[in-house]
């Protein structure tokens, strides 16, 4: 066990590499820089600035300066922020992202499994094809759609449900109230609601018409004990997999929503980024991002396989 | 057991002729137009592409032609007390600029649908060549063919196009073929899975042992038996390249003006959404049912190319 979670992360390693190399040069074969603006500097200027980021080096002599910085955990200057480096803007974005993500994800696995597991067992039925149908929905209608809908009906129109005003804020983090938070968190969640929910059924249909849960029934157990106990161990199992992209998704996902809602967290400054040829904000991000999907998917296959006693690990 | 006559053999081969024999492909294609939600989504997809194809024919206006006396005006038949209203054959009432949005809507179709077909071409083509590659050499080759597509997975990818769009200044045809190179991992290995289990089948055996060649083999039962989850994947591609090509134009960097896509319509109603609320409400709808009937259709092929469903 132990030797396959070290031979995982090991072979992580060079993936890594491989994104780094792959994005540090990627940013550099675009056309323009940092610094075109609608000015033209004076070439002394010009040539300072350039040293001063050492954009005068030749490439692979600021790849090897960006890599030797950033063992070192340093992800270098922000080229356009001035005053900030990259480090301290993905420090101040960090804690919202993850606020954000994580009260989503939870929200999702909870409401998809749930959805899930209700489907699966009226298999076939209208509550199952009623779930499934609204699933699709969720995963056909893109962000960018329901963010706006959801804005207009709650925060413009404001919806009035048993005698109360419900009227939310449509921007704006507010330092993480929950007020502010509930329809970014909604929005970002629905897709993954959606997509947790068909994966659940999908493979709870295929559990419960296994030997052993008809062994446990024919046992005389109640049927929430056989659901709960011994069918659900099983068909949740594909989620752990399903945890790495997840969290990659609702990353892509907040690209969107952080623009839409005005969130200060990270996915604004990649847009923002690679729009400015923000060369080490973008490449800071995308190295983030990257290690952190990497991260997890590692955690996901390490913990599928203890929970798992059919995968041996060899 | 007797031993067969050539006269009753004669016989027993007429006989065996006569018997209509049932192809995968027949059973398949019975039951898939048994499932009533694939065969009403094949036959609004065969609609929605007739009007794409025809839209210049079907609209009196041009999509790039500004009217600046109708500048985000309602359809004729919109209800309630809107600021102003198109008259005509202006269905979908105008955009912000004053253009018709029916044959905007249209024209965003033709590109969506463009682009859905393209970049899954593109993933097709690698995903299938690298696959069935990777499975039918076995080995070595296999291993380190797999763990480069396991390499390319954990990257994330979208914010790779976003970087490509941004350096090539949204080029038209790489968007197309970054949302390919993007999408054809999944199919490389659904494909080399599938011959790798391939190769090893009875039948494949018994092919052999009937004197069929290497390539007949692989023509006439690997790769029909390979196509199956092929086309269950290719189907549920298509609307997931929709929705990331809509995703880019989001941000800004899908498609130029004044030409258009579903994804820059829908972004563009967005904005407007409080005043006029239909020039979200026809770009979101048509790609809405089109990405719900392709994955109806997916989910309908997988059924009847199920073996286990015979």
């Amino acid at each position: 066990m132990l030797s396959y979670a070290i031979r995982r992360t090991l072979g992580a390693i060079p993936t890594l590499f491989l994104i780094i190399t792959f994005a540090f040069f990627m940013m550099r074969i675009a056309p323009g820089g940092p610094f075109d603006g609608e000015r033209r500097l004076p070439p002394e200027i010009e040539a300072n600035i350039n040293a001063a980021y050492n954009l005068d080096k030749p490439l692979y002599e600021q790849y090897f300066i960006y890599l030797g910085r950033l063992a070192q955990g340093d992800f270098g200057p922000s080229f356009k922020t001035k005053d900030f480096t990259v480090t301290e803007m993905i420090a101040s974005g960090l804690p919202v992202s993850i606020k954000l993500g994580l009260t989503a994800i939870v929200l999702a696995l909870l409401i998809g499994t749930f959805l899930g597991v209700f489907a699966a067992l009226r298999q076939n039925r209208p509550a199952d094809y009623s779930v499934m149908t609204i699933a699709m929905v969720g995963i056909t209608i893109p962000t960018f759609v329901t963010a706006p809908l959801l804005t207009l009906l709650f925060g413009v129109y404001g919806v009035h449900i048993f005698g109360l005003d419900i009227t939310l804020p449509v921007g704006g983090w507010n330092n993480g109230a929950l007020r502010n938070m509930i329809l970014p968190v909604i929005v970002l969640a629905l897709p993954q609601i959606a997509v947790i929910a068909r994966l659940t059924r999908g493979s709870m249909v295929e559990v419960l018409h296994s030997n052993y849960v008809r062994t446990a029934r024919a046992k005389g157990l109640s049927s929430w004990r056989v659901v709960t106990r011994h069918a659900m161990r099983a068909g949740l199992l594909p989620l752990v997999s399903y945890l790495g992209p997840a969290i990659a998704g609702l990353a892509t996902g907040s690209l969107i929503v952080e623009q839409i809602f005005g969130i200060p967290g990270i996915g604004r400054y990649f847009v923002q980024g690679a729009l400015n040829r923000d060369y080490t904000l973008v490449l800071g991000v995308v190295i983030f991002y990257a290690t952190l999907i990497i991260l997890l998917n590692l955690v996901a296959d390490i913990l599928y396989r203890v929970l798992d006693p059919r995968v041996r690990y060899d | 057991m007797s031993p067969i006559l050539p006269s009753e053999r004669a016989e027993l081969m007429q006989a065996a002729r006569a018997v209509k024999g049932r192809s995968l492909w027949k059973d398949a294609q019975r039951r898939l137009f048994r499932n009533k939600a694939a065969v009403v989504s094949m036959a609004i997809l065969a609609v929605l592409t007739v009007l794409a194809i025809l839209a210049p024919l079907l609209s009196p206006y041009s999509y790039q032609v500004i009217d600046y006396a109708l500048v985000s005006c309602a359809p004729p038949w919109w209800g309630g007390d809107p600021l102003c209203r198109a008259t005509g054959a202006h269905w979908f009432g105008m955009d912000s600029v004053g253009r018709d949005l029916f044959i905007r809507t249209l024209y965003g179709a033709r590109v969506s649908l463009a682009v859905g077909l393209v970049a899954t071409t593109v993933s097709l083509l690698i995903g299938v060549l690298y696959g069935a590659t990777a499975g039918f050499i076995g080995g070595r080759v296999d291993a380190a063919m797999m763990r480069f597509v396991d390499i390319l997975y954990s990257l994330p990818f979208i914010f790779f196009v976003i970087i490509l769009m941004v350096i090539f200044n949204r080029n038209f045809i790489l968007m197309f073929v970054a949302i390919g190179a993007v999408e054809w991992l999944t199919m490389a290995r659904i494909v080399r899975g599938q011959t790798l289990s391939i190769k090893q089948k009875e039948f494949i055996e018994a092919a052999r042992a009937g004197g069929v060649g290497t390539f007949g083999i692989i023509t006439c039962h690997v790769i029909p038996n390979v196509v199956g989850p092929v086309i269950v994947y290719v189907t549920l591609t298509i609307p997931a390249v929709i929705l990331a090509e809509s995703f880019l134009s989001f941000l800004g960097l899908g498609i130029q003006e004044p030409l258009t896509s579903w994804g820059v319509l829908i972004s563009e109603g967005a904005n407007t959404l409080e005043t006029a609320p239909w020039m979200l409400l026809f770009p979101a709808t048509f790609m809405a049912v089109t990405l719900f009937c392709f994955n109806f259709i997916g989910d309908g092929l997988r059924d009847a190319l199920d073996p286990k469903e015979r």
